[in-house]
């Protein structure tokens, strides 16, 4: 892992798409900044282009309009430092965790030594070594997103990109991954951008939370959440009430569909981590 | 509940050979009583036509047989070398596929066998005749299989490997081919029942060799018992082929069997 994680900035995006020959808006005019080794949370309902922002970051697809900076440079497909977990099928059918877990490493042509040392110290890290030779259709889905996760880890990257890495599992495994995912970033070296539709996981993972309008993506309100991060922070009054805060914020993007509350993103944000 | 020892289980390796071994016996039983019911000696009994099969096997049968496992299986490896890398082409491929996609759609469902006298006239009464017909058969079903497989194959995959650092090749390699894979060796299975089929009909036209001939043959001469080694020979033919399939299968795709 890098030393200190990467600084994502992101200014005026705006990306569109063709789909039956007309063209949708996916994103538009977002900006946000998340600062080196912190997490950022991006919540919205569905159409609200969160996806569509981490294919930008990861470089997979180019913005029409605006600029996504990270490390003050322009981003670029295939930087090694980025990594990018899926809901789903970020795993392979076909290879085993072992060869899942490694995958990064053999496509980027490092030294066979290094690519099992890296493969051997991730898979333990993530309590799966024994599990080396399974198949992903041999694990839960629970230890199917820890693989993934692991194959990230892998890559030592400075940028973790997430796109809903939880969501089809169960609450208690859900929660688990979350406190794995808390033990990672413990030694620091990491930003996070991690995008869902989860409330909870939102405020209780996010420092800063970023909530998106639907068609197109627009920012509406970003919170600050200063005790996310402590694994003890699901438990107090503050958490509750932040969720709660959260939840009329959305309440008004599914309502309206507008930006509503943009006026009221201001004292959000001084509000929110009191 | 704890399950009694003596009990017969199905998913116990003895247990399915036993039910193999049913299923074969409980074959050869209705053949027996049918030739039997029957009584025509263009019906022999399993036991006769067995034996026939192994009496003419150093009789020429042989030689036949190894004719026609040469033309097939050559056959299959053109078919996969062509079909294979056209079918992974056009279904990752969009402006490729769109040009030809009308061409397949038009060529595909004409029953190549129609062009047997054309293809005997320009290219000979010998194996390449043989071959280039089945191959033309078997090809075009691996080409759409592997076509088809490949345009399924999912984004999601495909952009996740990506966004790992994977250039086209990395991603035909680790994403694409094993993913029609499996598909590409059901093509193949369908298509071998495909290739004995175009293969008796070729062999059974203007030929001195091969199983289709043996089996012609002695239709003509009324030897029935010949004639039955030589259709033991074509269903042991197919049935080697599946085989191996069967064995290639899982050899490559060990996925599959979890």
């Amino acid at each position: 892992m890098q030393e200190t994680g990467a600084e994502v900035e992101i200014s005026n995006l705006s990306v569109s798409y063709q789909r039956n020959r007309e063209t949708v808006a996916a994103l538009s005019g977002v900006s946000f900044r998340v600062e080196a080794g912190t997490t950022c949370a991006v919540i919205g309902p569905s159409g609200c282009g969160k996806s569509t922002l981490l294919y930008v970051l990861a470089g997979l697809i180019r913005p029409q309009d605006g600029q996504s900076l990270i490390n003050g440079r322009e981003t670029q497909p295939g930087r090694r430092e980025t990594s990018l977990i899926l809901q789903d099928y970020g795993l392979l059918p076909w290879k085993t965790v072992w060869h899942n877990t490694i995958l990064g490493l053999v496509i980027r042509r490092e030294a066979a030594a290094a690519i099992r040392a890296a493969g051997e110290q991730v898979l333990r890290q993530m309590g799966l070594w024994e599990m080396r030779h399974r198949y992903p259709a041999q694990l839960s889905g629970g230890q199917r997103q820890r693989v993934a996760i692991a194959r990230s880890l892998a890559m030592r990257p400075d940028l973790l990109l997430m796109d809903e890495p939880f969501s089809s599992l169960d609450a208690l495994t859900r929660e688990s991954l979350q406190e794995a995912l808390l033990d990672i970033l413990q030694g620091g070296g990491l930003t996070v951008i991690l995008v869902t539709h989860s409330i909870e996981e939102a405020a209780y993972l996010g420092r800063r939370i970023v909530v998106l309008t639907p068609h197109p993506g627009r920012v509406t309100a970003v919170l600050e959440n200063p005790r996310a991060g402590d694994k003890h922070y699901r438990q107090t009054e503050q958490f509750f009430r932040l969720c709660r805060n959260l939840r009329r914020i959305l309440e008004g993007v599914y309502h309206t569909g507008t930006n509503e509350y943009t006026a009221r993103s201001a004292s959000t944000r001084r509000n929110a981590g009191r | 509940m704890p399950s009694s020892p003596a009990r017969f289980d199905r998913r116990h390796p003895a247990g399915q050979i036993l039910i193999k071994a049913a299923a074969v016996c409980s074959l050869f039983l209705a053949w027996h009583l049918l030739s039997l019911a029957l009584n025509s000696p263009a019906l022999p009994t399993p036991a006769g036509a067995f034996a026939a099969f192994f009496n003419q096997l150093p009789d020429g049968l042989g030689h036949d047989f190894l004719i026609s496992t040469w033309r097939v299986v050559a056959s299959i490896i053109i078919s996969l070398f062509l079909g294979v890398p056209t079918g992974l082409w056009l279904g990752t491929d969009e402006r490729f596929d769109r040009f030809f996609a009308p061409l397949i759609y038009l060529t595909y469902p004409i029953p190549k066998i129609v062009f047997l006298p054309l293809v005997m006239v320009l290219l000979g009464l010998g194996d390449v005749s043989k071959i280039f017909l089945i191959t033309l058969v078997v090809f075009f079903q691996i080409l759409m299989t592997t076509r088809d497989a490949a345009r399924h194959v999912n984004k999601a995959m495909v952009l996740s490997v990506s966004s790992l650092g994977a250039g086209r090749l990395d991603i035909y390699r680790h994403v694409i081919w094993p993913a029609v894979l499996p598909e590409v060796l059901t093509a193949l299975r369908i298509g071998s029942g495909t290739a004995i089929a175009v293969l008796f009909f070729s062999e059974s036209i203007a030929s001195r060799e091969g199983l289709g001939y043996y089996l012609m043959d002695a239709w003509s001469r009324y030897a029935y018992a010949e004639m039955f080694a030589g259709i033991i020979a074509m269903g042991a033919l197919g049935y080697l082929l599946y085989l191996c399939l069967d064995w290639l299968e899982k050899a490559a795709c060990p996925w599959k069997q979890v």
